[in-house]
């Protein structure tokens, strides 16, 4: 069989694939066929996506892949959707960061770096299954710790944990002014 | 403060002022923002009346203030009057680290945290900027059941069956004749409710007419039918409901299933009732 078939039988697969789909899952699935050949014919089809200029691209995420609205069409799907998306709290954003760079990580760490009980917050987290239990940590009380899952992978749009940006690139991108959209306190700086 | 995952309408203008503030470390980054002081060198003094400040108003507003609002209020104290006191010379040997470094270092780190989670939320989530072809509509994935085994753990399971318990009423009468119903013969019934449905919802194979023994026969059946797999259980969507399914769909219908000898010896010893 030529190579151009398998291409788009791998397209196919992809497309009708309601998560990601790795290399490993399409060589069990594509027997036949040369794993060589697979991951050939998916940096071809990734190629050919990102050469041409439609609605649609192949993005690498959670450890496969899969076939993705352009971003830039969001507010036009949205319409169609009817669905506003989700939005985070920024006490959820923080807990799901610190334990994406601090992984494996406790509950007692994680409020000692956010200064308030994140109690509520990981539980919600874990229930989304953005988050998960990695096991417990051998010291006293045996505390449990979490770790991101693949769905947390797969909804920031991340290849991989490695795909995250190190906190150093993060200091260096001068990133938004947090404080641009918070409105003043209502306090007096010179004092009462 | 209350942190929910996803963020909801306050329903008040005061509560959106204060919500913003994630906590003390938030607060403080604020003020020294605000201030536009040296995180290195922060005038822990003025700072410290600020916050204080920032307190009084939460009081004035009738707020509760939260526990770490207050832990760290003291720490200010402390750090402002450890600066105010002179240093002996002991304290000069052993310990001549700056008051407030401790806070520094966690204030900085708190921010690259923050700083990542902005980070996180500029990047294309998936449903909010990107979309994958999938079954979101809430209707459809409850109609078809995912073809792959979304693991239903045994613990999400055992959830859904207390689910069921609760809604039984716990007073029912001692009923002396108890004819109590084999778990082997409840596999039977569902094996043959199966058949005829394919799929049903793990709910339904409970009616609230039930007694609690047949409620856990029927829980027993449904665990050992997974074990024996016989049937699949599946669930469509985080928290949503669980399917059972017959596995045998195009080798069962041929053969009765619920005269499947194998079962039939395995768990003829247990009968509950």
């Amino acid at each position: 069989m030529s190579g151009k078939s398998l291409k788009s039988i791998v397209e196919s697969l992809i497309f009708v694939h309601d998560h990601p789909l790795s290399l490993d899952r399409l060589a069990l699935i594509l027997e036949e066929y040369e794993r060589a050949d697979i991951r050939q014919a998916l940096e071809e089809l990734v190629a050919d996506y990102a050469a041409s200029e439609g609605g649609i691209v192949l993005v690498q995420v959670a450890g496969g892949y899969q076939l993705r609205s352009r971003p830039e069409h969001a507010d036009y799907i949205r319409r169609l959707t009817k669905t506003k998306g989700v939005k985070f709290s920024q006490s959820a954003l923080e807990t799901l960061a610190i334990v994406a760079y601090r992984q494996p990580i406790t509950r007692a760490e994680i409020e000692y770096l956010r200064g308030v009980d994140s109690g509520g917050v990981l539980k919600s987290l874990l229930e989304k299954k953005l988050l998960r239990i990695l096991g417990k940590k051998d010291v006293p009380g045996k505390p449990l710790i979490y770790g991101t899952s693949r769905e947390f992978l797969e909804l920031f749009s991340l290849k991989d944990l490695n795909a995250l940006p190190t906190l150093k690139e993060i200091q260096e991108l001068a990133p938004p002014d947090p404080f641009a959209d918070q409105p003043a306190l209502p306090l007096d700086p010179s004092g009462p | 403060m209350q942190s929910n995952l996803f963020s909801e309408a306050l329903d008040n203008a005061y509560r959106v002022q204060i919500e913003e503030f994630e906590g003390p470390l938030d607060l403080l980054l604020h003020l020294i923002k605000k201030n536009e002081v040296d995180i290195y060198n922060i005038p822990i003094a003025a700072i410290t009346r600020q916050y204080l400040e920032y307190m009084e108003l939460l009081k004035e507003l009738n707020l509760d203030i939260a526990g770490e609002f207050l832990v760290m209020a003291a720490t200010l104290l402390q750090i402002k009057s450890r600066m105010l006191l002179p240093v002996t010379q002991d304290e000069e040997e052993a310990e001549a680290e700056d008051p407030r470094a401790e806070l520094v270092r966690r204030l900085l780190e708190y921010q690259r945290y923050r700083d990542a989670s902005f980070q996180l939320s500029s990047r294309n989530l998936l449903g909010r900027d990107v979309f994958a072809r999938k079954f979101d509509s809430g209707e459809i994935a409850d109609l078809a059941p995912e073809e792959e085994p979304a693991d239903v753990e045994l613990f999400d399971l055992i959830e859904a069956f207390q689910r069921v318990l609760a809604r039984v009423s716990v007073e029912t009468f001692h009923d002396v004749v108890t004819d109590g119903i084999s778990i082997a013969e409840r596999i039977s019934q569902v094996l043959s409710i199966l058949h005829e449905a394919k799929t049903v919802s793990f709910d339904a194979l409970f009616h609230t007419g039930m007694t609690r023994d047949l409620l856990v026969v029927t829980f027993l059946s449904v665990l050992e039918l997974c074990k024996m797999k016989l049937i699949k259980i599946t669930q469509v969507e985080n928290m949503g409901s669980i399917w059972i399914t017959s596995s045998s769909e195009d080798a069962g219908n041929d053969a009765a299933p619920a005269d499947g000898p194998e079962y039939d010896a395995e768990t003829e010893g247990l009968v509950v009732g």
